[in-house]
């Protein structure tokens, strides 16, 4: 159990802050530093865990409130004239309830979705609950931090992203062997964040920037430093100047790092053993990582 | 003819790391020519000739020159300390890939109670940065350790190591030279035969003293990892290496072969939970050595047990405190260096806030622990940000295993007496350190605690001065602190012997 109270800074802007180090430690004079990256990838795992609790917790509470947002709406169309006045009060304490701590949190989306599609909608900076009739998807859950994508674009990319990206080049540095390995889905990450860099992108262009995307995965594996240079070249998105407040490409970064340092992921706790076998299943990510031997 | 000119305007200065040459352009008053093209120096007195002779003498009298040209660099910081096994001799490396060597002067017999005090001895360029093309990789010429052999003759050697090449080094003197040849005359020209008469034998005049510094063997290729130790066997043969990852045995004699006695790679990367910080030969058993791990855990190895040593012979490790668990908590676990008792009984390891001694006859706990700043637990996230939390402090023992000291920040380093259990704080800096002063004991408080006349609250305390590479004379109360680019040596006269 980690003991997040001495820490000044939350989980998030940890895990912003330990990929902005792993990404400048490509450029540095004198080579990656094993080491150094070890050990930012224990923190990265640490704040990740914290994070992941605190978003299944946040989940559990969105939960109860679509229980109570369903009852509601029964009892709506049971009498939906009379109701109607009562009703939006009650979806008023609903929401006021689980809502009211983390207004900036899921405010905003909660009460236009829950209104409208019966949909708990994204919880920004993480899972994509989707409690639509049509796609009850646990795939969309991830162990990632993604800012809040606006539910529209990826209820619009969502069904676009079908494709299949998943290898894994590894580069041994003592034999100089290079394997290629097969892994799962395309995540769902990369869709949006394609948009995020490009929006509207078509399809020629969108692979080109799901390639970025992906490529950036590079950042948080150990590259090997000429792979790495050649794809920064290619990067052109907004990803030049990151700082600690962009997470939104970082976040595309923290979801394929899900299937790096599979050491790590072999200690996790049980609540993230529940989640993560979900999330690896779907985390179709383009994981083109270069492991440095 | 010389002259002064007034120089009005630095336009430009470059300093080349790696060449080392300076480039300057400035501008000057009065109806001479202004300067335009780049000249290039090493040192200000040089700059000055070329000044005299290149520009034009103006009419009248400008005053004189005043040209300040910082010279100092990152190149200067220093990277390791390291006395000789007699403590004559002091080595510094640092990170432009120098080695500076003290020789302590001998006592005067003038001033029975002035002990020698210690001077430059020997300058020279260990290590040149590299590129290997193969990885597109810059290697460093920062000298990470740097370890004498124990002495056998007349010269002395030395192994200093970069990230990947390890070279051995031969530092004698000459204090006098042949004089008399006959086919050569003083200055080496060739003599005319015609006018040689008689033969001379040769002669040995005495001449300044000269230190002559040559390597002798150059290991490399050897590491695809990081080098950050190496270690001379007593059996005064063989050494190791150390990487992230392995560990090599090597032959002093041979460069072209070394033995891999630890590989803790993982078949698969993506399974590398912990890699080695440090490792040492015993120093008296040859078959023995010890590597730490960035787990914090210290593992023995046996030698004659197996040609590969992945197996240990004894883990040192100590259960974690699962309360205390924090983000920070595989980081500040992770040991910076590892030493052995001069006795070979205990080992004392550095991790970021506690030195500890261990027993070697006891596994499950250290003997010892000792909280070095323990005010940093609560500021680990601000540490992390600036990257503090990585640094590598060393730990050394006295010459009676009596005492222990470390580094640590705003130029202090602590020192610990094991049997009193009193410890002290102390500083390494120019205003405090008139010669034959007395340090005076320093003390951090916490931030908003009592606060005490000179104390230094945790919040003014400079992260950037630290103290990271220590050294302690083998048999007196003389200790070598590296803050920086500077070199403190201090000896304690009072208690000139250990106790």
């Amino acid at each position: 159990m980690i003991n997040t109270m001495e820490c000044a800074v939350d989980a998030q802007s940890l895990i912003s802050i330990s990929l902005m180090k792993i990404h400048n430690s490509r450029t540095q004079r004198g080579g990656i530093k094993l080491h150094k990256n070890l050990l930012v990838s224990y923190v990265l795992r640490n704040a990740r865990q914290v994070y992941i609790k605190e978003k299944y917790a946040e989940i559990y509470r969105m939960q109860q409130y679509e229980e109570v947002m369903t009852v509601c709406n029964e009892i709506q169309q049971l009498n939906p004239l009379e109701l109607d006045a009562e009703d939006a009060d009650d979806e008023e304490q609903a929401r006021a309830a689980c809502c009211g701590e983390d207004v900036s949190l899921c405010g905003s989306a909660c009460h236009r979705d829950a209104a409208h599609t019966r949909t708990a909608s994204a919880l920004p900076g993480c899972s994509h609950l989707e409690y639509d009739g049509k796609e009850p998807e646990p795939s969309f859950y991830r162990s990632c931090c993604m800012e809040a994508s606006p539910v529209s674009e990826c209820d619009q990319f969502s069904a676009n992203g079908r494709a299949h990206c998943n290898k894994t080049t590894v580069l041994d540095l003592d034999t100089h062997v290079v394997t290629t390995v097969e892994n799962g889905y395309l995540h769902q990450d990369c869709c949006c964040d394609a948009l995020q860099c490009g929006q509207g992108a078509q399809s020629p262009a969108k692979k080109r920037k799901v390639e970025f995307a992906c490529c950036v995965s590079d950042v948080e594996e150990l590259s090997d430093f000429t792979a790495a240079r050649k794809r920064v070249k290619r990067e052109d998105c907004s990803y030049t100047h990151p700082d600690y407040t962009d997470t939104s490409n970082i976040s595309n970064l923290i979801s394929i790092f899900g299937s790096g340092f599979s050491g790590l992921l072999s200690r996790q706790t049980d609540l993230e053993q529940i989640c993560s076998k979900q999330v690896l299943a779907s985390l179709g990510a383009w994981t083109r990582a270069i492991v440095a031997f | 003819c010389a002259f002064f000119v007034t120089v009005v305007d630095l336009i430009h200065f470059e300093h080349h790391p790696v060449t080392e040459a300076n480039s300057i352009m400035i501008s000057i008053t009065g109806n001479c020519l202004s300067l335009t093209q780049p000249l290039y120096f090493t040192s200000v007195e040089t700059l000055m000739g070329i000044l005299s002779l290149s520009v034009l003498p103006p009419p009248p009298p400008p005053p004189t020159v005043s040209i300040f040209v910082s010279m100092s660099s990152s190149a200067d910081i220093i990277s390791t300390v390291e006395f000789n096994h007699t403590g004559e001799l002091l080595a510094t490396g640092d990170k432009g890939g120098r080695v500076v060597i003290f020789q302590r002067e001998p006592e005067s017999k003038t001033e029975p109670f002035s002990q020698g005090e210690y001077n430059v001895y020997s300058t020279f360029q260990s290590h040149e940065p590299e590129f290997d093309y193969l990885k597109s990789l810059e290697i460093e010429e920062k000298i990470n350790k740097i370890r004498w052999l124990p002495q056998q003759n007349a010269a002395h050697f030395l192994l200093s190591t970069n990230d990947k090449t390890i070279k051995l080094w031969k530092v004698s003197e000459r204090d006098k030279r042949p004089e008399g040849y006959n086919l050569k005359d003083e200055e080496g020209r060739i003599k005319d035969i015609s006018t040689v008469t008689s033969l001379q034998v040769p002669v040995l005049k005495p001449m300044d003293l000269m230190v002559e510094v040559s390597p002798r063997r150059v290991f490399a290729n050897a590491h695809t990892y990081h080098v950050n130790s190496i270690s001379v066997n007593s059996d005064y043969e063989t050494y190791m290496s150390a990487d992230d990852l392995r560990i090599n045995l090597w032959h002093l004699d041979i460069t072209d072969r070394s033995f891999n006695i630890v590989d803790i790679k993982p078949a698969n990367m993506e399974d590398l939970t912990e890699v080695i910080t440090a490792a040492e030969f015993h120093p008296h058993h040859c078959n023995l050595f010890v590597y730490s791990s960035s787990k914090g855990t210290l593992r023995l190895c046996d030698m004659r047990e197996a040609a590969l040593c992945d197996k240990h012979s004894k883990l040192f490790e100590e259960p974690e405190d699962p309360s205390a668990r924090s983000f920070f908590s595989e980081i500040i676990s992770s040991v910076s260096d590892v030493k052995f008792s001069h006795s070979g009984r205990y080992l004392l390891t550095r991790d970021y806030l506690t030195a500890k001694v261990w027993d070697l006859n006891m596994e499950s706990k250290p003997l010892e622990t000792y909280q070095v700043h323990d005010y940093l637990r609560s500021k680990l996230c601000s540490l992390y940000e600036n990257d503090c939390i990585f640094d590598k402090f060393e730990c050394a023992w006295n010459g009676s295993d009596s005492v222990i000291m470390t580094g640590a920040y705003n130029n202090f380093f602590r020192m610990f007496d094991r049997n009193t259990k009193r410890d002290v704080t102390l500083e390494a800096s120019r205003e405090s350190s008139k010669p034959r002063a007395v340090l005076k004991p320093r003390r951090v408080c916490a931030a908003g605690g009592k606060r005490r006349k000179d104390d230094i609250s945790v919040d003014s305390l400079d992260f950037t001065k630290k103290i990271l590479h220590t050294a302690w004379h083998p048999n007196e109360n003389i200790i070598a602190i590296a803050a920086t680019n500077n070199l403190y040596i201090f000896q304690d006269k009072l208690n000139s012997e250990m106790h």
